[in-house]
Order: C-alpha cells, then sequence, then structure tokens
C-alpha cells in the first residue's frame, strides 16, 4: 500500500509549491491538476484495497524516522502559536500549546522504549469512506476556489490578496486531513489533529481585519483545548496502559482517556459549550468554511467519536456526549430561526447536524452509528454544496443576506435551484439525511434515550422552520428592480453541479450505499452486525424518492398544458402597474418588501446562547467529575 | 389484496369523504349559530364550480406547486392506508405540506407571503408531537408499522391516552380550525384576506381544495389507529369516535377565537410536552 503515502504526500508537496505560485492563470491549473492528482489518487487507493479484498489493514509497526520528523513538526507549530500569540498579545493559546506539546513530548521520550511494535496506520472501511469525501469534496472545493477567489477579490477590494497562502493553506489541509483518518496511532493522529487546528486559525484570520484575529484566535485556544485533551489520553494511555492505539484505547474501555478523546472531538465538532468558535469562522472566504468548517475538517471530530462509539454503550461518558449532542442540536437549529445571514444559518445548521451526529455517537449502539455514519456523508456533500452556492451568490448579488435572495429563481435560476437541491436534502422526505434522522429516532428510542427524543423531535419542528422560509425565499416569483449579472465562474458551478449530482446520484443509490458502504462500516467498529433498515423500507424509500422526484416534473408538463391568464397579485386594489409597486398612503409609488420571520426575541442568539453554554458546561464538568471520581 | 382495495379506495374515495364532512361541518356550524345554512353536498357545488372557471394565476409555478401538494398528499396517504411506516407517512405529510408553503411564497404576494409564514409556524408547532405520536406506537405495538398497530389484541388508545388529547389539540390546525387557523380557514372573517390561498382561484383553489380534503381522511386515519384493533368491531367504534372527534374539533372552531402566533406555538409545544412528553415517558418506563 504505497500509495498511500502518495496520498499524503502528493497535497503536502502542493501545498509546499503554492506560496511560489505569483501568477494568478499559473495557480489556477497548478489548483485543477492537484485536485484532479488527489482524486485520482484517492480512486487508486480504494480500486487497491477492494482488489485487496477490502479487509483491514494494519500497517507500520516502526516508524523511528517519521516519528523524528512529527516531534520536529509539533515544535514548529509550537513555535508558530507562540510567536503569533506574542504578536497579537494572546495568552491563553501559549499556555495550551505548551502544555500539551510538554506532555506529549514527555509522553514520547519516557515511554517509547515501551512502546515498540504499535501499528501506525489503519485501513478500514470508514478510514476509506473518510477518504473519498476528503478527496472528491475536498478536491472540488479546490477547483471551486480558483473561480471564488477571483471574484472574492474583486469584491473585497480592502483585502490585502493573499491566494497563494490561501491555496498552500487548503492542501496542507487535505494533506492533514487524509492522515488524520488514516492514523490509528494516537501520537501520530494527535500531529494531523494540530496542523488541521493550526490551518483552521489561519485561514480564518485570512482577512486580517479585527474581527478576523479575533475569531481566528477563539477558533485557536478553543481547539488547542481540545487537543489538550487529546495530549492527556496520550499520556494516560501511555502510561497506565503501555499502549497508543486507538484501537486499544476502544478495547480497554478506560473512562478517563476515552473521556479525553470524546473531549476533544467535541471540540473540534463546534459542540456546546464550544459551538461560538464555529460561529465566528465565518469570516473566512467561503471555500474555507465549505471545506474546513462544514464537510470535512469538522468531520474530524465526529470522525472520533464514531470511532470510540463502542465504549461509550451505558456508561458516563456516553451519556454526557449523547447529552450534550442532543442539546447542541436542538440548541442551534433554534438559534439558527433568528438569522438572516446565509452563511451564518449554515453554520447553525452544521452544529446543530453535528449535535445529531454526535448524539447518534453517543448513544454507542449499532442502530445510531449506522445513523451517524449515513448523516455524515449526507451532510458534507448537502453542506459543502450549500456553503459553494452562498458565496456564489454573494459574489453575484453583493450580500449574502437572506432577504436579499428574494426571487433568486428568477435573477440567477441556476445558483438557486442548485441552493434549492441543496436545502432539500438537508431536511426533505426522502432524502439522506431525513432517513438518518429516522434510524436516528428509532434507535433513540429503543435505547430508551426519552430526553434524547424529545430533542430530536422538537429539533426537527425548529430545523424544518429554518430552511423552508429560506426555501420560501428562493422561490418567490418576483422580478427584481435591477438586473443581475451573474458573475460565477465555469469552475465555481463545476464543482457546484458536480456536487449536486453526487447528492442526487447519492439519493438513487441509497439501499446500495446502506448495504455496500455503511453496513461493513458499523459492522468493523462494532464485530457483529444486525440490519438496521430492512431492504423492504430501503426498496420503499428508492421508489418514493423517484415518486417525490418524478412528481413535480410531471406536473410541471401537466400544468403546462393548462391555458391560463396571468393577472396581477391581490394588494387591495392599490396596486401600481405591476407586482413590484404599491401606491402608500401618500398617493406615492412604493416598493413592495417582503421579509421572512426570524422570532429575534424568542430564538435570538442574545437569549439562548449563555444558558445553552452554562448547561453544556455543566454537564461536562459534572460529567468529567464523575468519570474521575469513579474511573481513578 | 385488501391493502391495494383500500388505497384504491381511498384516491377514489376520500375526496368524496372529505367533502362530505365539510359539509356536515357547515351545517353543524350553522346550528350551533342558529343559521340554517347550506346543504350539505355544498362543498360539493363549490367544487363543480371552481373546476368550471377560467384559470386565473399569478405566476407560472403556482399550478405545478399545488398539483406536486396534492400527488405528494395522496401518496402519503396511500402510504397509511397500504399499512407503511408511520413516521415516513408523517415526514412526506409535511413535505407536502413544504409544496403548500412554496406554492404560496411564490406569489410574492403581501397576504399569500403572510400566510405561508404562518403556515411554517403551524407546522413547527404540530410536527413535535406527530413524531411522539409515531414514537408512541412504536413503544406500545412494538413496530413503526401501520399494518402491525392494527393487528393488535388492545386497541393502543389504552397505552396512550395523553397522545390522543395531545393529538386532537394539535390536530385542529390540520383541520384548520379555530383557534388555530392562522395561516388560512375557510371562514371570511380574517384578517389577512385568504392567506395562503389569497392568490388562488379556480381550478388553483379547487386543487387544494382536494388536497385538504385528502389530508382530512388522512388525520382521521391517524385516529382511527387509536381505537382500532384486530376485532372488526373495533373497528366501528373507531370509525364512530373520528366522528366526534371531528364533531368536538367543529365545536372547538365555534366557541374559541384566533389566537396569535405566539401562544399557538407554545400553547401546542406545551401541550405536546405535558400530555404527550408524560405518556410517551410512561411508556417507555413500562415497555
Amino acid at each position: 500500500m504505497t500509495i498511500l503515502l502518495f496520498l499524503i504526500g502528493i497535497p503536502a508537496a502542493f501545498a509546499a509549491l503554492f506560496p511560489f505560485m505569483r501568477q494568478q492563470k499559473a495557480r489556477g491549473v497548478m489548483a485543477y491538476t492537484g485536485a484532479g492528482l488527489v482524486m485520482l489518487t484517492a480512486l487508486a487507493f480504494l480500486a487497491k484495497w477492494l482488489s485487496n479484498g477490502a479487509r483491514t489493514v494494519v500497517l507500520y509497526p516502526s516508524t523511528e524516522l517519521v516519528d523524528h520528523l512529527m516531534i520536529g513538526g509539533d515544535i514548529i507549530l509550537l513555535c508558530l502559536i507562540i510567536f503569533l500569540s506574542v504578536r497579537y498579545k494572546r495568552v491563553l493559546p501559549i499556555i495550551f500549546s505548551v502544555l500539551q506539546t510538554a506532555l506529549v513530548l514527555f509522553t514520547e521520550y519516557t515511554f517509547s522504549a515501551r512502546l515498540t511494535g504499535q501499528a501506525h496506520i489503519k485501513i478500514d472501511w470508514l478510514s476509506i469512506l473518510m477518504c473519498l469525501i476528503i478527496a472528491f469534496i475536498g478536491g472540488f472545493i479546490c477547483i471551486y476556489t480558483v473561480g471564488y477567489m477571483k471574484g472574492y477579490h474583486r469584491h473585497h477590494k480592502d483585502v490585502k490578496d493573499r491566494q497563494p497562502f490561501f491555496f498552500s493553506m487548503l492542501f496542507l489541509f487535505l494533506a492533514a486531513m487524509f492522515g488524520l483518518v488514516l492514523s490509528q496511532h494516537l501520537i501520530w493522529m494527535y500531529f494531523f489533529w494540530e496542523i488541521t487546528s493550526v490551518v483552521s486559525f489561519l485561514m480564518i484570520g485570512y482577512t486580517r481585519t479585527e474581527e478576523a484575529i479575533d475569531n481566528s484566535f477563539r477558533a485557536l485556544w478553543m481547539n488547542l483545548l481540545g487537543g489538550l485533551g487529546f495530549a492527556v489520553a496520550i499520556y494516560w494511555m501511555a502510561a497506565t496502559y503501555r499502549t497508543l492505539q486507538l484501537g486499544d484505547v476502544v478495547a480497554i474501555g478506560a473512562q478517563l482517556p476515552i473521556f479525553c478523546l470524546a473531549f476533544a472531538g467535541l471540540t473540534k465538532s463546534a459542540q456546546l459549550p464550544f459551538s461560538s468558535w464555529l460561529l465566528g469562522a465565518m469570516v473566512a472566504p467561503t471555500p474555507s468554511s465549505a471545506l474546513l468548517h462544514s464537510a470535512t475538517m469538522v468531520k474530524a471530530g465526529v470522525y472520533l467519536l464514531i470511532r470510540l462509539a463502542p465504549a461509550f454503550e451505558g456508561n458516563v461518558t456516553g451519556l454526557v456526549i449523547s447529552s450534550i449532542g442532543g442539546l447542541t442540536f436542538i440548541a442551534a437549529s433554534m438559534m439558527a430561526i433568528a438569522q438572516n445571514d446565509g452563511k451564518k444559518v449554515l453554520a447553525f445548521s452544521t452544529i446543530s447536524n453535528l449535535g445529531l451526529i454526535v448524539g447518534c455517537a453517543g448513544i454507542g449502539v449499532e442502530e445510531t452509528v449506522w445513523a451517524a455514519v449515513f448523516l455524515m456523508i449526507f451532510h458534507s456533500v448537502s453542506k459543502s454544496m450549500l456553503f459553494q452556492s452562498v458565496g456564489a451568490t454573494e459574489n453575484t448579488l453583493g450580500s449574502r443576506d437572506i432577504e436579499d435572495m428574494h426571487g433568486l429563481i428568477i435573477t440567477v435560476p441556476e445558483l438557486a435551484y442548485i441552493m434549492g437541491i441543496g436545502i432539500a436534502g438537508m431536511y426533505l422526505a426522502p432524502f439522506g439525511m431525513l432517513i438518518s434522522k429516522w434510524v436516528a429516532l428509532k434507535a433513540f428510542v429503543d435505547s430508551g434515550n426519552f430526553i434524547l427524543v424529545l430533542f430530536i423531535a422538537y429539533g426537527s419542528a425548529t430545523t424544518m422552520f429554518y430552511w423552508t422560509k429560506w426555501l420560501a425565499k428562493l422561490v418567490s416569483w418576483h422580478t427584481p428592480r435591477d438586473r443581475v449579472k451573474d458573475v460565477t465562474a465555469k469552475d465555481e458551478y463545476a464543482s457546484m453541479f458536480f456536487h449536486a449530482m453526487l447528492m442526487l446520484v447519492l439519493c438513487l443509490l441509497l439501499p446500495f450505499i446502506a448495504l455496500e458502504v455503511v453496513d461493513p462500516i458499523v459492522q468493523g467498529l462494532f464485530g457483529n452486525y444486525t440490519e438496521v433498515l430492512s431492504m423492504d423500507v430501503l426498496t420503499t424509500m428508492a421508489i418514493m424518492l423517484v415518486s417525490v422526484f418524478l412528481v413535480p416534473i410531471i406536473m410541471f408538463f401537466a400544468s403546462k398544458a393548462a391555458r391560463r391568464e396571468v393577472v396581477p397579485i391581490y394588494m387591495n386594489g392599490i396596486n401600481a402597474g405591476d407586482n413590484r409597486f404599491f401606491i402608500n398612503s401618500f398617493g406615492e409609488k412604493e416598493h413592495l418588501y417582503l421579509s421572512n420571520w426570524y422570532l429575534r426575541f424568542d430564538f435570538g442568539r442574545r437569549h439562548l446562547m449563555i444558558p445553552s453554554v452554562v448547561l453544556a458546561t455543566a454537564v461536562l464538568v459534572l460529567g468529567f467529575c464523575l468519570v474521575l471520581g469513579g474511573g481513578v | 389484496m385488501m391493502r391495494a382495495g383500500l388505497v384504491i379506495a381511498y384516491i377514489l374515495l376520500a375526496p368524496v369523504l372529505g367533502a362530505f364532512l365539510d359539509g356536515l361541518d357547515r351545517v353543524v356550524s350553522a346550528r350551533m349559530q342558529r343559521r340554517k345554512g347550506p346543504s350539505v353536498l355544498q362543498p360539493f357545488y363549490d367544487l363543480g364550480k371552481l373546476f368550471s372557471k377560467q384559470l386565473l394565476a399569478v405566476n407560472n409555478v403556482q399550478l405545478l406547486l399545488n398539483l406536486s401538494y396534492l400527488v405528494i398528499l395522496m401518496i402519503a396517504g396511500s402510504l397509511l392506508f397500504a399499512g407503511a411506516d408511520l413516521l415516513m407517512i408523517l415526514f412526506i405529510l409535511s413535505t407536502a405540506d413544504m409544496f403548500l408553503i412554496m406554492s404560496a411564497s411564490s406569489d410574492s404576494s403581501p397576504y399569500a407571503n403572510m400566510g405561508a409564514g404562518r403556515e411554517m409556524i403551524q407546522v413547527m408547532a404540530y410536527e413535535p408531537l406527530t413524531l411522539l405520536l409515531a414514537v408512541g406506537f412504536y413503544l406500545a405495538t412494538g413496530s413503526f408499522d401501520v399494518s402491525v398497530i392494527m393487528q393488535q389484541p388492545k386497541s393502543a388508545v389504552f397505552l396512550m391516552p395523553g397522545l390522543l388529547f395531545g393529538f386532537m389539540f394539535v390536530a385542529a390546525i390540520k383541520f384548520r380550525k379555530s383557534p388555530f387557523d392562522l395561516s388560512t380557514s375557510h371562514h371570511a372573517h380574517q384578517e389577512m384576506v385568504m392567506g395562503i390561498t389569497t392568490e388562488m382561484s379556480g381550478a388553483n383553489l379547487a386543487i387544494i381544495n382536494l388536497g385538504e380534503y385528502y389530508e382530512m381522511v388522512l388525520m382521521l386515519g391517524l385516529f382511527f389507529l387509536f381505537f382500532a384493533n384486530k376485532n372488526w368491531q373495533s373497528w366501528i367504534v373507531a370509525a364512530v369516535l373520528c366522528l366526534v372527534i371531528f364533531l368536538l374539533e367543529t365545536l372547538w372552531d365555534n366557541v374559541s377565537a384566533r389566537l396569535k402566533w405566539k401562544k399557538v406555538l407554545y400553547g401546542c409545544w406545551t401541550v405536546t410536552f405535558v400530555a404527550g412528553g408524560v405518556n410517551l415517558l410512561i411508556l417507555m418506563l413500562t415497555h
């Protein structure tokens, strides 16, 4: 499996080259090549693994040289964090970073003699799936970035053009993600984990405005706090159990290291009380939001939790994780209602959906993990597509306010359709997200978790609300005052069309994905496996899916045939010519403006954020005390 | 075979039954208000008239969306009568509602838009209870499948009275009855013309009416599930009780005034939590 080295090496090499690429056109070509190569390598990797019989493979027991390089890398990251923190006068990141690096280095040198013959890489269905998501979603986002960044800098003249740096970070991130999902050794995983934290930090600070810098440091310290949890788990495993294998952590089932690792997972996937960093991260250019803050990096957190899931069943850690996930699911979906900024809605919805995945993982039985994996696949595709279309809309309209998207279906129909498919994929029957919600609900009932059942019942209602009102804005048949010129580049469309197609194909292939991809993953994690969705149900679903697609299409032709007369809308008889104006009480023409519902006084962030953070912190602290008291 | 028969019967007869119940509702309401009221067959005349009118539309997508609403509702109802998965039926039901909301929003008209917004609030208000309802049936009977739920030795209502009460409470939203008829109603006495249906006329409006008849029968079918068990006698009892519930909704419609959205939302959520949640908790602890 030498190809594995290429999977990490190719994006890393491109990352090293990009800073020297000053020319726009050449950089574009290079990004296309890089993305293409990454996707091809991932395909070759998949083919190779499948031809070897699709077995779980454990590799590289002794890797002294690479270990030393990684220690060097850890120290470089530490220096970078200290340098930037001193420059911008922040203390917290330095403390966390020094503590955890010291702890990891100490572990490495004290126990390395006793930790021989440990595997470093493990390839199984879950890591393959993650690799495919990273390669294809990530690859297409890189392609999208080329066109997007051009439009971005045309639109934001005040921001210094640092595109070489941006592309370099994108590819470095891809390399780190591949490393992260393939690692079995905790120290390796920790190294890649830290790289993703730092890359995310650097990308959030791209514009270098005061807000961006504040938000980037918030993201940094929260992620470093999670990293500290990771380091404690590493130390504990090495000192007490003499092993640093992720698989052994699950097999041994010691509560403290599991809790610490799960804590790291919570921070990375922006669960309460750490959700604020992801909201702040929305100041970054859209590709980084699409790639890091919704499709892949935050998935690293849930990936770790899914890996740990078998060790969560029926213990305090599992209870804490699932409660925090459920709380995040409902709280974030309520706060999403009060947002009118498209990216903010997407951020809240990401946090909320990750909450559902975390809730599923925390229960830790086969059914819920099945739902978690399923959710992860569909969420990645849908959300990446939504972020890209919002980014393209922002470049075109000059605003990403949902209110300004009124009548997008007339002004920029292509973007409206893509956005519409993305939104429908997030909550409508019978798309993948809904099916996972269905399985999750059933699993929550089976595991007897009453609170989570309530959370999911209320949370799906609030989720429905914020998506529907957005969708309703898009389909409004309103001719705008000024004509809008679509400035979306071809490569951006290429990426978005790919995502839309992927979404539809995934839906059509739903039974296949359930049986051939998700089932083996669950089997790999738990050893045994009971059927979650019967073939019967899956076929019904496929039939329904077709009908939900077909009905509007057939109706389109059916309604086209109908003869009708188009008349103006009803405005109490004070219409002024067309549907855009009415006569106000001064007898003047006034422009009609229709607003959405935001329920700010009920569901606003100002009202809900602090109580939910306090509650989540309390749960977390309580859980930690229980684990510490019972496990040591 | 019987299932296919039921589905065909639903598709063919639901609008007839729905229109008849609508007529009955109007007669009973009129008697409660000491009016004579129209004949029971009035909804049929109305439908006929609407279909015969010239089609006036404010845009070219509304008809498409309305037709999709109707067909998807028919799919949801057919699944119920075919004995399929209850959760799936509820999910499709809300998908159908999405099409109605889209249709109203697509007008970009002030009144219809306001109605669409309120309809979303209503969906948000009733949805938690419907999900808890499905979970309740699952706990009480061991399956989400309607066909299994119908084959129980004892009616589910004995195990889930709280959920029945909650469902009766929120069903007023679906029947478009006061105090929850925010988004539209069959009466002209509302402050925002007709809400979602403001811009719909002729065949467009007739399609929505047909859809509502299908939905009405679907809702009564859900009530039916509470009472029916494997004895055929229970089916008769269940049918009678469904009619009683329907008339209770009419009564409630006539004695209450329309509420503001906040009261509707929090009222429904509270009832869901207290009646549905507590019932569910007991079921979870005992099953």
